[in-house]
């Protein structure tokens, strides 16, 4: 018998009705995606793209306007409670109760997902164990760095030994260090526990880091689908960043570079160039060349291998850095 | 097969863990927070303290006037102090619920299966437990500035009762306006906008015989004023049991309406987010 998907939307749409401050916002338009038991994916886009508003309709915190969505072969919409009972559910901002300890935001989670007081007391130690936050249990939580607290959150996601966690941007606004840290715990839930993991990021490395399947949503769409390395794979060739000492205001060394053989799409931002090469290797010294006959002043160039920014690039038609720009002057 | 099902029934049985033990949950969170700030109920002592010793004072001679129903101003005021601390303390409650949503902490609850319900209620729960120890307080404070009632212990515990169920109506409206805003400011903007007509539309400072006929009819739909009537009815020597049954059940009426409504602002929530 195949088992059904973890997760599975199809066809979500989403309008936000319009208020004092914002027209009508369709946040989703017809977003679907299928994740297999055990894996971890990774939506990826800007702020606005319309991560967050999926995650909050797979976790029945909002309802979708239409299309119907699947968690651990749950209908969303018609099973909210056999739902709520299989997610574990991180949101963006800390998610535990300031004025009461580790433990006791532990515990009363626990409770509300029915297990018995000694139960839930066992489970709490052992989830601070696990989380390394044994000697700051009996702490209440405003006192917790945030690294701390953004573990005690999963902690909390925990609790009830849910088949599927949602991790809303889990590392957003943390120190390197605690980033790092909290990589290697969902690591170790997918990977030893087969634990089925719905990630939304902006930072591309935690994505290319984590997700075994990734998803790029752009204007409440996936655009493209696929692992990390398949979805660098499909653009073929390099990318050469041309750095000038004067911006390309007027479009000039954008025409002359796209003209030159062996060269595809080129993307200004600011000072900087990207350019789509068949071969760096031959790309390079063709780029300088034209660029030295006009006289035009070069910082640097560099040539590298996609990274998932080309691929986002490829995808959106916008680079990921000024996408957030695009998004965060919208919001 | 067989352990889909076995699952489906675990789910069952889960789902069971229902209303009652939830709301004990909850309510433990919320008593806990305010048992580690004790000093908040100090702070909210400050304006009925003024209320009582200042106007008690300047208004000591409003009993003389005609028509007045008591002998002691300060007797009377009292019990009208008590039941405008619960409403104004009230007013803050949904604060609480707002803390919540600018954290995650509402977010995740409600993709738990907590009750709705019992999230309202085990915050209401805690508040009325406030508006009780205020309640005593308050009385303390209206004793030492030489009030004195005849209704005996009968009297105190249904003034506490009817304070309890203001600070749970205007809790739970509070709530309800919290989930609905989403914003501090507006919350207690709205809350100022509505206790102040409620205070001076009543009995609290003054008898409504003395005030314009409108004064009156006014207070016959205030809440707060049942509330008052109540109070010093069953606090007097002859208490009109038929007046505080009515007075009483109007208020208990009106507090379990408006918890139920405010426990339906949930969906409004969730579908704004």
């Amino acid at each position: 018998m195949a088992l059904p998907p973890a997760l599975e939307a199809v066809e979500l749409v989403k309008t936000y009705p319009a208020d004092r401050k914002q027209p009508p916002l369709r946040a989703l338009d017809g977003l679907s995606f299928t994740v297999p038991e055990g894996v971890v994916l990774g939506l990826l886009g800007p702020n606005g793209a319309g991560k967050s508003t999926t995650v909050k309709i797979l976790t029945t915190l909002s309802r979708a306007d239409s299309g119907t969505a699947r968690v651990a072969g749950l209908d969303v919409g018609k099973q909210q409670e056999e739902v709520r009972h299989a997610i574990g559910y991180v949101p963006q901002k800390s998610s535990s109760d300031p004025m009461a300890t580790g433990i006791e935001n532990l515990v009363l989670s626990g409770r509300i997902y029915g297990l018995s007081r000694q139960e839930s007391v066992r489970r709490a130690a052992e989830l601070l164990e696990r989380f390394d936050l044994t000697e700051a249990g009996a702490r209440q939580v405003r006192t917790y760095s945030g690294g701390m607290q953004r573990k005690l959150d999963v902690a909390l996601g925990l609790v009830h030994r849910p088949r599927v966690l949602f991790l809303d941007e889990p590392t957003t606004g943390l120190d390197p260090e605690a980033r790092a840290d909290l990589w290697t715990e969902v690591e170790r839930l997918s990977g030893a526990e087969g634990l089925t993991v719905l990630l939304t990021t902006h930072y591309l490395e935690e994505a290319d880091r984590l997700a075994g399947q990734l998803a790029i949503v752009d204007h409440g769409k996936i655009v493209a689908e696929g692992t990390p390395e398949a979805l660098k794979a499909e653009l073929r060739g390099d990318s050469v960043q041309v750095e000038l000492v004067d911006p390309d205001t007027d479009g000039d060394v954008r025409r002359l570079l796209t003209a030159l053989p062996g060269v595809g799409e080129v993307v200004v931002d600011g000072n900087t160039l990207r350019a789509r090469v068949d071969r760096g290797a031959t790309a390079v010294p063709a780029v300088l060349g034209a660029l030295e006959e006009k006289a035009i002043p070069v910082t640097a160039v560099t040539v590298s291998r996609p990274s998932l920014d080309d691929v986002y690039l490829q995808y959106t038609g916008r680079s990921f850095k000024s996408a957030e720009k695009d998004e965060e002057r919208a919001a | 097969m067989s352990t889909l099902t076995a699952e489906r029934v675990a789910h069952r049985m889960v789902r069971r863990g229902g209303f009652l033990s939830h709301t004990g949950f909850i309510t433990g969170r919320w008593l806990r927070a305010q048992y580690r700030s004790p000093a908040l109920i100090a702070f909210t002592l400050v304006q009925p303290a003024i209320w009582l010793l200042l106007f008690g004072q300047l208004f000591k001679g409003v009993v003389a006037l005609p028509g007045f129903s008591d002998t002691s101003y300060i007797a009377f005021l009292t019990p009208g102090i008590v039941m405008m601390t619960a409403l104004m303390t009230s007013g803050w409650s949904g604060t609480t619920f707002i803390d919540d949503m600018e954290r995650g902490v509402m977010d995740r609850m409600l993709t738990s299966p907590v009750r709705r319900g019992a999230l309202m209620a085990g915050q209401l729960i805690s508040n009325g437990t406030t508006t009780m120890i205020q309640t005593v307080l308050v009385f303390a404070i209206g004793f030492a500035a030489g009030a004195r009632y005849d209704g005996g212990v009968l009297g105190y515990v249904i003034t506490i009762v009817a304070s309890m169920l203001v600070g749970t109506a205007f809790g739970s409206l509070s709530n309800a306006i919290a989930l609905l805003t989403r914003r501090q400011e507006a919350l207690i903007g709205i809350s100022q906008f509505v206790s102040l007509p409620l205070t001076f539309m009543s009995s609290i400072m003054l008898d409504p015989k003395l005030a314009p006929d409108w004064v009156g009819v006014a207070a016959r739909f205030n809440p707060v004023d049942w509330a008052a009537i109540t109070a010093r009815q069953a606090l007097s020597a002859n208490p009109d049991w038929t007046s505080i049954a009515r007075h009483g059940s109007y208020l208990l009426a009106f507090t379990l309406l408006v918890a139920y409504l405010s426990t339906r602002a949930f969906r409004t929530y969730q579908r704004s987010v």
